[in-house]
């Protein structure tokens, strides 16, 4: 049964390691710099180690959002998410896990009385903004640098090809991490509050919390979408819609893992706070987004060639479209849950804040909060 | 693993430009060798011109076929495939003139071997530095206009030259048979256009070099 429940996000993490694997390899495979074979096997370690090492800050700040406090619930809201990123790409239209999941976090929230957290709500949209603009600044400082680079070393094609390939697969190793780190809270934030599995200690050497199995399974998930679905679409983002060089994707590829690290890393965000720094809100971020932000980071650099304000305008009226329908998907199975199969959405007498932080503060992990 | 793979082919790459290289310095005294009657040393360089494109063909079929088996600069091997083919074509035609003078074996008025010889050496130094700028592409692929514009430069020379001894042979009256004047003719248009070859993979190398900036 607890599996049962936890295959809406499992769906979620197949769906994200199917289509966001490509925003890391998918111009390494698409042009054959790096083979599928070895773009899935190193994208699924690190995207599982990623997840697991790293993957709570980003959940936190989602948990804060909204704290799920029954599993039938948590299940609904990540089915939905997911019945909405399938349903608005079927329709071709933009949309972004990120998004999505917020969105039926929100429609959780009306459906069981609960106060949102608007102070929350709005440091996530204000990420789904910032984040693209920080990709293309990351993504044009990178190009004039790399630039520089090869002009000092002058590479003949042959070692820039090596290179480039080795350089790929590091990158898309970090890209990997920082995808797990920062997506895995789309897949299985939403089940942290209400995590069915036991703590594990092994021996006296280190214990693996109950949230971290839960991470873990949700990478596993992603992982089984990067080897079962991702090479169609890293094919169809190598050959197709951006085309790019393996250095330019190589700056753009770069650019997105700094972003996607930077939205979830605890320690670098406890080092800005230590500083006096403004610090970074832990989020997960889209990476499609990222992706596009960043070449037109490179497009800028290049004197503003193969801008498309159209793609902008578009992704622009997913950050409102997404969360809304998401927010209805998720109401109205809510409803239907609750009414037609009487399975606990939610629990009636509750602090969903108080008792959301408690659950994350006794993870290990998440002990610095 | 892959750095080995690179290095080999790396290598052959290099091998086949100094074979171009090299097939051009045998034309030239080949040619000297036809010139000055010398048929003993004209067979020599005949047969080494020979031996040298047959190379220059298994080393171009070799490099073709690491670059798309191994799948190994895919973004580049487009261009390098035809850039190979290209000089090929260019091996070929120094070889098949060659072997031209040996089965036709043109009677050259000797009034004009200072023309013959001075063409050919044009069209070598357009070869020269097509190779040079061939190698160049390899290694600093957006800096090859100085090579091209050399090869440029021997290809208007090669023309010139050309074109002044076709004149030259159609308004000498000593040579009566209107049959020998073509066959200097074609002679001084094939070599010729061992530099309008030259300036055609030249053309290329800039555009390849055009993709690489942007």
């Amino acid at each position: 049964m607890i599996l049962f429940f936890l295959s809406g996000g499992l769906f979620l993490g197949w769906s994200l390691g199917a289509n966001d694997a490509a925003n890391i390899f998918g111009t390494a495979v698409g042009t054959k710099m790096v083979k599928f074979r070895t773009a899935a096997i190193v994208a699924s370690i690190f995207i599982v180690l990623g997840a697991v090492i790293s993957g709570a800050g980003a959940s936190h700040t989602l948990g804060k959002l909204g704290a799920i406090n029954a599993i039938g619930g948590a299940f609904v809201v990540a089915l939905s998410a997911a019945f909405t990123v399938f349903w608005m790409t079927r329709l071709h239209l933009p949309v972004s896990t990120s998004q999505a999941v917020v969105g039926a976090i929100v429609g959780w929230n009306f459906f069981s009385h609960t106060k949102t957290d608007y102070n929350s709500l709005l440091k996530i949209i204000s990420t789904w903004v910032f984040s693209p603009i920080l990709a293309a600044l990351f993504a044009a400082l990178l190009y004039v640098i790399l630039k520089k680079l090869f002009q000092m070393w002058k590479l003949s094609i042959f070692r820039l090809d090596v290179y480039t390939r080795i350089a790929l697969v590091l990158v898309g190793a970090f890209g990997a991490y920082a995808l797990g780190a920062n997506n895995i809270a789309n897949v299985m934030g939403v089940f942290v509050p209400v995590s069915p599995f036991p703590e594990i200690s092994i021996g006296n050497l280190f214990t693996i919390s109950s949230v971290q199995q839960l991470f873990f399974l949700g990478a596993i998930a992603i992982s089984i979408g990067v080897f079962t679905y991702s090479h169609k679409v890293m094919k169809t983002v190598g050959s197709g819609v951006v085309k790019l060089t393996p250095q330019s994707a190589l700056v753009v590829v770069l650019a997105e893992s700094l972003v996607l690290f930077l939205f979830a890393s605890t320690s670098l965000r406890d080092f800005l706070i230590s500083h006096n720094l403004p610090s970074i809100p832990l989020v997960p971020v889209s990476s499609s987004q990222l992706v596009i932000g960043a070449v037109i980071g490179i497009g800028i650099i290049q004197g503003g060639r193969n801008i498309q304000f159209k793609t902008l305008g578009k992704i622009a009226s997913g950050w409102v479209t997404t969360p809304l329908i998401a927010a209805l998907i998720t109401f109205i199975a809510l409803f239907f849950m609750k009414n037609t199969f009487n399975v606990e959405v939610y629990k009636e007498n509750h602090n969903l804040a108080r008792n959301n932080v408690e659950i994350i503060q006794s993870t290990p992990k998440l002990q610095e909060y | 693993m892959i750095f080995k793979k690179t290095k080999s082919l790396e290598e052959k790459f290099h091998k086949f430009l100094n074979l171009t290289n090299e097939t051009a310095l045998v034309f030239l005294e080949g040619v000297k060798c036809y010139l000055e009657k010398n048929q003993e040393e004209f067979q020599h360089y005949l047969t080494l011109i020979t031996k040298q494109e047959k190379e220059a063909d298994s080393i171009r079929r070799e490099i073709e076929t690491v670059l798309y088996e191994k799948t190994l600069l895919p973004e580049t091997r487009g261009d390098i495939f035809d850039l190979l083919e290209d000089l090929d074509d260019v091996i070929n035609q120094t070889e098949e003139t060659l072997l031209e003078f040996s089965i036709e074996i043109p009677d050259i008025p000797e009034k004009y071997n200072e023309h013959f010889l001075k063409l050919t050496e044009f069209a070598v130094n357009a070869i020269n530095q097509v190779v040079k700028a061939s190698r160049k592409f390899v290694q600093e692929p957006t800096n090859v206009e100085h090579n091209i514009h050399k090869v440029y430069f021997w290809e208007k020379e090669a023309d010139r030259q050309s074109e002044k001894l076709k004149r030259a042979v159609f308004r000498d009256d000593s040579i009566e048979k209107l049959s020998k004047k073509f066959h200097l003719r074609y002679f001084a248009l094939h070599i010729d256009m061992l530099a309008d070859k030259s300036e055609d993979v030249a053309d290329k190398l800039s555009i390849y070099a055009i993709k690489r900036s942007i």
